[in-house]
């Protein structure tokens, strides 16, 4: 079996039998090519192959060749109060088509605004004229790149006043109206939880399960001054307990879903992920309980 | 529908530069949170510039990268998400940044770190093989058009070894001692032909024969360009050394416009 027919098999499997992943980062990609756990998949930014051509583009050509692969945008800014950008969508489109990836995902967040990008998740009040544009620009990405995709909750530092709904609600219509899945990252559940003040076991218990196409969990790091108080989803640090803790609650209520272990920053060895990766393998098997 | 939405993001990214005026904005800007997207944005920017620019950044050591990245970024935030296309302005910024005036050759090893980035990003093509020209009958060679490589990019330092100083501050490679480096003009050829990009020294007859080619002009007048740019040079050498590099794409007959790709 080659090509797209095993494609189509390998992204079909990640979904009947979900597995866990891990983020893929530059220094990686030998070990991560040559690796051969089971179900083991591997998740990237497509704004980084954003590229005519060259070894990046060829490096992911030779993990896709033997392992599944998500692609998670952290670029298209679908909830600037503005059309997507078209030549955004074209390039992403050409990622999709080249490396037929089981999963496309992408922020409840903007960062381009007034013509430049801002490299971070910004936030929104959730009124209903920003539900309005959300979902007509999710509508827009998933008709230009022809398939469904996964929205992640946010990480959350501020109070913002003025919101019409809360969190869950908000994602719930959007998914509704146009159809999209959700990416659960509880990582940022916990992060948001300790930061705004409100009860992460319940926000988990909330989510529309239903809907959760991917889990994602990441390390944090407490803010330099102000400590435990403000906590930065920093990616740089192994997954903590709670966090842990919270996504085995979660698993056993809505069952396995490919889970993505995530870090971006202070990259430890790949066998050190791979251990963290396994982690979270043996949990969406049952095999693991974590402690409460 | 009023666009609140829209206000609020004007008001917000301007907040995010430094600007909290807008009246929405005060109770965002005055909670601790809010300086964790002010470090986020400005620390994706210097990470991205830091990945692009790495041997200016080993020339200059870490904390002081960081400190000219940040007031570069002030001004000039990515206009795209795809990171390794940003800073594209870089180089000028050093060439005119204050402090960075003890060292006049920094703008120039950025400039050619930005080629590099141009060239390991370029499209893929397949190089014209080092003896294609011999297929090319001699009453034709002097109409012969020697397109580049779309990856290929070059440029001339007329008053430092830009290249060598490059070189020898790319990652894993030996900084060794400026100061022991022969102090004269020099430039660079960076292309890739294969899976990564390869460097080589070109001299300014090298370089002008590249501008020239860039253009569309024929060999007979790439080879003229060259030899007003440097006299003494040799341009058979010049040309089996640029075929070997895998610096050309394609030979067109000039006349008759036919493309003979090899």
């Amino acid at each position: 079996m080659t090509g797209v027919g095993e494609a189509v098999v390998r992204r079909r499997a990640v979904q009947d039998s979900p597995t866990a992943g891990l983020g893929l980062r530059a220094p990686h990609y030998v070990e991560a090519e040559a690796c051969r756990a089971v179900g083991l998949w591997f998740e990237v930014h497509p704004e980084n192959y954003m590229v005519n051509g060259g070894p990046r583009l060829a490096w992911l050509e030779a993990i896709r060749a033997r392992h599944p692969l998500s692609l998670h945008g952290v670029g298209m800014s679908l909830a600037a109060d503005a059309d997507p950008d078209r030549e955004h969508l074209v390039r992403l489109h050409g990622l999709v088509r080249r490396f037929e990836p089981f999963l496309v995902s992408e922020h409840l967040a903007w960062s381009m605004w007034g013509g430049y990008y801002r490299p971070d998740l910004l936030p929104i009040p959730r009124t209903s004229e920003a539900l309005e544009r959300v979902v007509a620009n999710v509508q827009r990405t998933q008709e230009s790149l022809q398939r469904r995709i996964a929205i992640e909750n946010p990480s959350h530092y501020l109070h913002i006043p003025n919101h019409d709904y809360d969190e869950i609600e908000f994602l719930n219509e959007l998914c509704r109206r146009t159809g999209c899945a959700l990416l659960l990252d509880v990582n940022n559940v916990y992060v948001s939880a300790n930061n705004l003040g409100f009860d992460a076991d319940a926000y988990i218990d909330a989510f529309p399960a239903d809907y959760i196409a991917e889990v994602h969990l990441a390390g944090h790091s407490a803010d330099p001054s102000l400590g435990d108080a403000l906590l930065i989803d920093s990616h740089d640090s192994p997954v903590c307990p709670a966090v842990w803790r919270l996504y085995a609650r979660l698993i056993e209520r809505i069952g396995a879903r490919p889970t993505l272990i995530e870090r971006d920053d202070a990259l430890p060895t790949f066998d050190t992920l791979l251990a963290e990766r396994a982690r979270a393998h043996c949990i969406l098997r049952g095999t693991l309980q974590v402690a409460p | 529908m009023t666009r609140t939405l829209a206000a609020f993001q004007d008001a917000f990214a301007a907040a995010l530069g430094a600007d909290v005026s807008a009246p929405q904005m005060a109770s965002l800007a005055a909670q601790p949170g809010f300086i964790v997207y002010r470090n986020t944005v400005m620390k994706g920017c210097v990470d991205a510039l830091l990945a692009n620019y790495p041997a200016v950044a080993r020339l200059v050591g870490d904390e002081w990268f960081r400190a000219a990245a940040a007031f570069f970024a002030r001004d000039h935030l990515p206009v795209r998400p795809a990171l390794v296309e940003y800073g594209d302005e870089f180089p000028d910024f050093l060439a005119a940044f204050e402090p960075a005036a003890e060292l006049p050759y920094l703008a120039d090893v950025a400039r050619v770190e930005r080629l590099w980035t141009e060239a390991h990003i370029a499209g893929d093509e397949e190089a014209l093989a080092a003896g294609a020209l011999a297929s090319v009958s001699a009453d034709r060679m002097a109409c012969a058009v020697l397109r580049p490589h779309a990856s290929a990019r070059w440029a001339w330092f007329a008053g430092q070894p830009i290249f060598s100083i490059w070189r020898c501050n790319r990652d894993g490679a030996d900084p060794g001692d400026l100061q022991t480096l022969a102090w004269r003009a020099e430039g660079v050829l960076l292309v890739r032909p294969g899976g990564s990009v390869q460097a080589l020294e070109l001299g300014a007859g090298g370089c002008a024969f590249m501008d020239a080619c860039a253009v569309g002009s024929r060999l007979s007048d790439a080879g003229v360009a060259a030899l007003d740019a440097e006299p003494q040079v040799d341009l058979a050498a010049l040309l089996a050394q640029l075929l070997r590099a895998g610096a050309f794409a394609q030979i067109l007959i000039a006349t008759e416009r036919e493309d003979s790709k090899q």
